[in-house]
């Protein structure tokens, strides 16, 4: 099933003379896991404002083309509507924690859609339970580690059981260990509970054995837009660095190694080894 | 010794009662660019802000450039000791980008052509000349990090120290950045930079500095301390992707502590043999 719709899109911010986004066309089925990226300026941030309607309802542009999410026309749906079942989360938790607690976070987004106390207690309790949160319940936002405030911002946006989850640099100011963690938890929200994730993020040696289309812009436009496997060995990527892993391939295949497919993360490279050893023996024991 | 730069003996520092530098030590030589990196709590920032005096030891000693910095001022320090900020917004006030680098130039009282010349050095380096009578607030955080840069380098300071330079920036700027080290290099220039990218400092650094729990657990050349299990483990350190193939195929003979693309290919190479045609 289609989950957005963009059809020739172009939107060009109130005061600025060029189009942020130009000519976008694409189409995300339910269940994708997107990673979009590119280099800054690029038109992300503005392509993830589109998808819960803050464009064109915040901010003021000229919008030419068609932005459909789960079949609702972005222009005519109310954000609030939007916000049930597409969730945010931006680089900067802090901007988007406020309340005094984590518990009262995580309510705070059910509160306003009206729900019965029970329900929103019971809904709280699960997101708390999934996301590990048992020790941080009472704790102020303000109190957390940057992994732990971003975990609590992915939380409370559960909560609303959302079909989407846009998420704009996530792990920006994360180390790199609550950055894995981060991203694993939202593969996991991907694969088990199959919420379609859409992803900006520069960095692709955490993501690309993870997601299943690698979106790449450039000055507004979508320059490539495929699984990553074809994405890596596509010469634009270069704009954004590829990992080493496939850097190693492409000097091995230059010099005539034949591996099939790219390798996405160092497990993959290794058992690209592993097997033609399996193949084809140790040559090096062998001359 | 007169080439020594940073000297740390034995530093204890504390917020409130708690402990977070616990007994370092160090030495920077003139000239070395150093990475510091560990888990966010770690101490880093605490330890940076020492090289510039803006915190004072609790026990032990700090020197920078022979000076103990309990006996001198932010501001005498300062001349010799650029900090730029993980986040520019804690660095930048004045109204134009211009103005904002000439501030320094003119606090420490250079010569009106002098601070001409060295603001359109310092814009025209971090890419930045034509916002020059922008107003910093209303340029991208990329654009303002960069902006914190120039202001620190147009006083051409002699140690030169990076919060993050490179969070949250793409590909094209992170090489902008290590363009920049390799500028300050042959400079000269003394360099510390504080960094959760392990693939930046794979290839760009030769010495790394890791701190856990405000100690330093490893410190020495990239190759020791970036291929060590142990010492990744305990700061909570991603290895390098290079580290990491090596570590899966060392049932093949693969030393763990290759860093360089160029070393895996050789390795993998004579794993494989001639290549099948």
């Amino acid at each position: 099933m289609t989950i957005v719709e963009i059809k020739n899109l172009t939107f060009t911010y109130k005061g600025n003379d060029e189009p942020s986004l130009l000519d976008i066309n694409v189409e995300i089925r339910e269940g994708e896991f997107v990673l979009i990226t590119g280099p800054s300026g690029c038109g992300k941030s503005t392509f993830c404002r589109l998808l819960n309607g803050l464009i064109p309802h915040f901010y003021s542009g000229e919008l030419k083309g068609e932005v459909r999410v789960l079949g609702m026309d972005v222009r005519k749906t109310p954000t609030y509507e939007l916000a049930r079942y597409v969730g945010m989360v931006f680089q900067d938790p802090e901007n988007q924690l406020f309340l005094s607690s984590v518990e009262k976070e995580i309510a705070f987004g059910l509160e306003n859609l009206g729900l019965p106390p029970s329900e929103i207690r019971e809904r709280v309790e699960q997101v708390i339970a999934y996301m590990g949160l048992e020790n941080l319940r009472d704790k102020a936002p303000f109190e957390l580690s940057g992994g732990q405030q971003q975990k609590v911002a992915i939380a409370s946006v559960l909560a609303m059981q959302p079909k989407i989850l846009v998420l704009d640099e996530p792990t920006a100011n994360l180390d790199p260990y609550s950055s894995l963690e981060l991203l694993d938890i939202v593969t996991r929200l991907n694969r088990e509970e199959k919420i379609t994730v859409i992803l900006v993020e520069h960095r692709l040696e955490a993501l690309l054995d993870k997601v299943s289309r690698l979106i790449l812009m450039d000055k507004g436009r979508i320059v490539l837009d495929e699984h990553p496997r074809e994405a890596v060995l596509n010469p634009k990527i270069k704009i954004v660095g590829v990992p080493k892993v496939i850097e190693v391939y492409e000097r091995l295949k230059k010099i005539g190694y034949n591996f099939n497919n790219p390798p996405l993360s160092p497990e993959d490279l290794s058992n690209m080894v592993h097997e033609m050893v399996d193949l084809h023996g140790r040559h090096s024991r062998r001359s | 010794m007169a080439d020594t730069v940073v000297e740390v003996r034995d530093l204890y520092y504390s917020y409130n009662s708690q402990l977070v530098l616990r007994g370092i030590n160090l030495e920077i030589k003139k000239g070395e660019i150093v990475a510091i990196m560990g888990e966010n709590g770690a101490g880093k920032t605490t330890l940076i802000k020492h090289f510039n005096g803006l915190l004072k030891p609790k026990r032990g000693i700090v020197e920078v450039f022979g000076v103990d910095t309990r006996e001198a001022s932010v501001a005498e320090l300062s001349r010799k000791v650029g900090l730029v900020f993980q986040n520019p917004d804690h660095q930048l006030f004045a109204e134009t980008v211009e103005k904002e680098v000439e501030f320094a130039l003119r606090n420490f009282g250079f010569e009106e052509e002098t601070i001409k010349k060295r603001v359109d050095w310092a814009l025209n380096l971090m890419g930045l000349a034509r916002y020059r009578h922008r107003s910093p607030f209303t340029l991208s955080i990329g654009e303002r990090k960069r902006l914190a840069i120039a202001s620190i380098l147009c006083y051409d300071p002699e140690l030169i120290i990076f919060d993050e330079p490179t969070a949250g920036q793409d590909f094209l700027q992170k090489e902008r950045i290590a363009e920049l080290l390799n500028l300050l290099r042959t400079r000269g220039k003394t360099v510390v930079v504080v960094t959760h990218d392990v693939e930046f400092v794979v290839t760009r650094f030769k010495r790394v500095i890791v701190m856990s729990r405000g100690e330093i657990i490893g410190d020495g050349d990239i190759r020791d301390v970036l291929s060590n299990p142990e010492i990744l483990k305990k700061a909570k350190l991603v290895p390098p992707q290079i580290v990491k193939c090596a570590w899966l195929l060392s049932d093949l003979g693969v030393p763990k502590n290759i860093i360089y693309p160029e070393e895996l290919i050789e390795k993998i190479k004579s794993i494989l043999g001639a290549p099948y045609g």
